[in-house]
């Protein structure tokens, strides 16, 4: 894990990602407060930035500050250093961002957050892009967790167990989150309470996640050192493949200029207002065709948005026919709009109403009298 | 092996819709200078080797007769759990963001809600946060949400708690301000010194007490009597758990005059193997007018156009990836397919499988109990009732002890010195429905040669 992150000290206690942003963030303020640099109670995330980033920094005590993205898909530099100041305690940022793209100005963004006496973290959520081909430690994050349930494959589960460990750079060794396991001239053995006095704490009550971590390490090992780039590599072409088709037949992309890291935006916008079909009902219409619909409305900042991430796993037969099915789909929304409105049709249940869930809760059953 | 189905062919083709020459080229936007040549890490292995490998670690670790409990418990799991739980529909599912594709998952997580609900006599459940300990700190911060002063939280946690929640509590909580204060326990009878509350009467920041049951040494709390005394304070009742001892025992739900408001734990006792401390998962139950300051994803049942009966996530505006910063919890990815395999398990028991669990455990765990009190030197510390875990004073130090018996192919519990410099004699010791008489006559056989021999201990 050190030599994939670029890192120098690593810890396998986070439960899932956003328990690693947790411990990620936690170490940033023990880092400071360690110095009795008291004064730094913000955290910046640009406003692409998952839910999850937002969320982990206020648990942390943190006030959180947005800064915006430009047009191209990078994070505003300008918008970031009027953001920058002695109250920063560090930058969040994914990389491949949200929105599908590397983030060029990476450098120069590192060297402004540390200037400003900030620390950079890596939300490893889109590690897959560049795996074994760009480290997070060289391009000058200071602290990052992975998510090993995506990029280290370990079974998705319907939503868990994932794991998320944390890596780190030498300034926040002595922070990561117990138990870890320390090598004393060959006796493996957790470091916890006493011998590892400045850490953050344990987040659990035991090893974290282990048997997923097993899961991790056994994938890790099968691909070793050639693997892991060649899942970058075929992530990305797949991505850069399937964005180039959906382009051919007819659809938008929101940062059409770029190259695709393993995931791209298309925006349906344009198929909205010409046919008042949502990004949400061809979602549902591509539940009929087979196929998983993408994560929709995410990035927040693209409208009507998908976010398609083919994964490398996926063959050239398996991207084509979401293709085709894509084009059907928009000579559907054209044609007959109302009928994609109503779908899905071919699975268990019709389209569900979630307002009548959220308003007349139901969440466990009652024998009725 | 490298898991991806493209063939040369397929390669060329993509690459030439994208007019490029080669892969690399994708990479193009990434300063030449970040570019890793080369991982120094070794080349991939065959799953052959690996799993020759993996099989020689595995044996370096204790397989023997297993005494040690302490917030883990070795149950049987009946062989359908997993069989069912590892079926491709469950295992490689994707989080149920698409309701009408889901149904499987989101039925079967209501029914967990369903049952986990009845279990506990709570209103609802969440569909599962990481595990018991990081359950009570996202109790203990919802109880904080729910509470009406802005600022000055304090949360009284019995020092009978299983000091890791105690830890993980304080690791995640204490960020925000809150301040964590263990009560004393008396060392006696091994459950807390009530008298000990007196010192909190009249302060006004107390936003929460944390009570176990059974706690950490197996014993029972007066949970009624705590209960009430929170409530009459305007204090928020917090229960940790065992999901086993509540199929038996009076449920949170009936805690003292008004119940406990919110119910936390660990599941692994539910059809988690034990495997190094994880992947477990902890549970959450509350009551109704607590919910929309729960944490964690929860299911709801709701009909679809043609009003047939189906099951979505809801609430979806207390999480984060609506909410964001104001969100109820960071938490994204829960432990779903231990949820998986813990409702299996308890639809196959069913409540009366749970009870005759904890009947048999504790059984056990009295009989060894009565067998240990026989022998020279030994002695069983705390009074009243227990669950299956009880106390036991050795006349040696009880880590020497542990390593010897374990020596021998029985690990005989914790060694309650590395928690407690005044139980540095005393094991935590735990009888579950998997031994037999014949094992617990191992036991104390095992422990009456490591004491001759440990004589110089």
């Amino acid at each position: 894990m050190k030599e994939v992150t670029g890192m120098a000290g690593v810890s396998l206690a986070p439960m899932a990602g956003a328990q690693g942003e947790f411990a990620g963030i936690a170490m940033i303020r023990a880092y400071h407060l360690s110095r009795n640099d008291t004064q730094r109670d913000e955290i910046i995330v640009p406003t692409a930035a998952h839910g999850t980033n937002p969320a982990t920094a206020t648990m942390c005590g943190y006030k959180v500050r947005e800064v915006p993205v430009l047009p191209d898909g990078d994070v505003d530099v300008e918008a970031l250093k009027a953001a920058l100041g002695p109250q920063t305690a560090g930058l969040m940022l994914t990389n491949p961002s949200t929105c599908g793209v590397f983030e060029r100005k990476i450098q120069e963004i590192a060297r402004l957050v540390h200037e400003a006496g900030g620390l950079l973290y890596y939300d490893g959520a889109n590690l897959n892009a560049i795996l074994g081909k760009v480290r997070p430690g060289d391009m000058g994050f200071d602290v990052m967790h992975m998510n090993l349930h995506k990029t280290f494959a370990t079974p998705h589960g319907g939503g868990g167990p994932g794991s998320g460990p944390v890596a780190v750079n030498a300034r926040l060794k002595p922070f990561l989150p117990t138990p870890f396991v320390v090598n004393e001239n060959g006796r493996l053995d957790w470091a916890e309470g006493d011998q590892a006095p400045q850490s953050i704490g344990p987040l659990s009550a035991f090893a974290g996640n282990a048997g997923i971590n097993l899961r991790a390490y056994a994938y890790a090992r099968l691909l070793g050192k050639s693997g892991m780039p060649r899942v970058a590599e075929y992530a990305t072409l797949n991505a850069n493949y399937l964005a180039r088709r959906l382009v051919d037949v007819g659809y938008t992309l929101a940062y059409p200029q770029r190259r695709a890291s393993h995931e791209f935006i298309l925006t349906l916008a344009p198929e909205e207002r010409a046919t008042g079909v949502s990004a949400m009902d061809f979602a549902k219409r591509l539940l009929d065709f087979g196929v998983h619909a993408p994560t929709t409305y995410f990035p927040l900042l693209v409208p009507e948005c998908f976010l398609i991430e083919p994964t490398e796993t996926e063959g050239l037969d398996e991207l084509d026919n979401f293709v085709e099915a894509m084009r059907q789909i928009r000579a559907e929304a054209q044609d007959k709009p109302e009928w994609v409105k109503g779908a899905p049709y071919t699975l268990p249940v019709r389209r569900l109403d979630d307002v009548k869930a959220a308003r007349e809760l139901n969440l466990a059953y009652k024998a009725e009298s | 092996m490298p898991f991806i189905p493209h063939t040369q062919d397929d390669v060329s083709r993509m690459l030439a819709a994208l007019n490029l020459d080669s892969v690399q080229q994708l990479f193009d936007e990434v300063p030449e200078n970040l570019l890793v040549r080369e991982l120094n890490i070794p080349e991939g292995v065959t799953e052959m080797t690996l799993l020759r490998e993996m099989k020689q670690r595995a044996e370096a670790n204790f397989s023997g007769a297993m005494y040690l409990g302490a917030g883990a418990y070795e149950h049987h799991i009946p062989a359908a759990v997993w069989d069912v739980v590892s079926r491709g529909e469950f295992m490689t599912a994707y989080t149920p963001y698409q309701a009408e594709a889901s149904q499987g998952t989101l039925q079967l997580v209501y029914e967990y809600q369903s049952m986990m609900t009845a279990l506990m006599a709570m209103d609802v459940s969440n569909a599962s946060l990481y595990d018991g300990a990081s359950a009570l700190s996202e109790a203990i911060l919802m109880a904080v949400r729910a509470s009406k002063r802005r600022s000055g939280h304090s949360v009284l946690v019995a020092g009978t708690l299983n000091p890791r929640y105690t830890r993980a509590a304080r690791a995640i909580v204490e960020t925000q301000g809150i301040d964590v204060q263990v009560l004393d326990f008396d060392h006696a009878r091994l459950t807390l010194d009530e008298a000990s509350l007196s010192a909190w009467e009249g302060r006004d920041d107390l936003t929460a007490l944390v009570i176990p049951m059974p706690n950490f040494f197996g014993r029972i709390e007066e949970v009624n009597r705590l209960t009430d005394w929170a409530h009459q304070r305007q204090i928020t009742v917090i229960g940790v758990v065992n999901p086993i001892a509540v199929s038996y025992l009076l449920p949170p739900g009936q805690w003292g005059q008004k119940g406990a408001d919110i119910v936390v734990g660990d599941g692994q006792p539910l059809g988690l193997p034990l495997a190094s401390g994880g992947p477990y998962f902890g549970f959450m139950c509350c009551r109704q007018s607590l919910v929309r300051q729960m944490p964690g994803r929860i299911i709801g049942r709701t009909v679809d156009l043609e009003g047939r009966t189906g099951f979505t996530l809801t609430l979806q505006a207390r999480e984060q990836h609506i909410r964001r910063a104001k969100a109820t919890s960071n938490i994204c990815t829960n432990q779903g397919l231990a949820v998986t395999a813990a409702t299996i398990h308890m639809a196959l028991l069913g409540g009366e499988g749970l009870q005759s669990v904890a009947k048999a455990s504790m059984a056990g765990a009295e009989a060894l109990k009565q067998k240990l009190a026989r022998v020279s030197g030994v002695s069983i510390v705390g009074v009243g009732p227990g669950f299956h875990e009880f106390v036991v004073r050795l006349p040696r130090e009880a880590g020497k002890v542990v390593l010897k018996m374990a020596e021998k192919g029985v690990l005989p519990g914790l060694d309650l010195g590395r928690e407690y410099p005044l139980l540095r004699d005393c094991l935590l010791v735990c009888v579950t429905e998997t031994k037999t008489l014949a094992d617990l006559e191992q036991y104390v056989t095992v422990l009456e040669e490591t004491l001759k021999e440990c004589s110089a201990c």
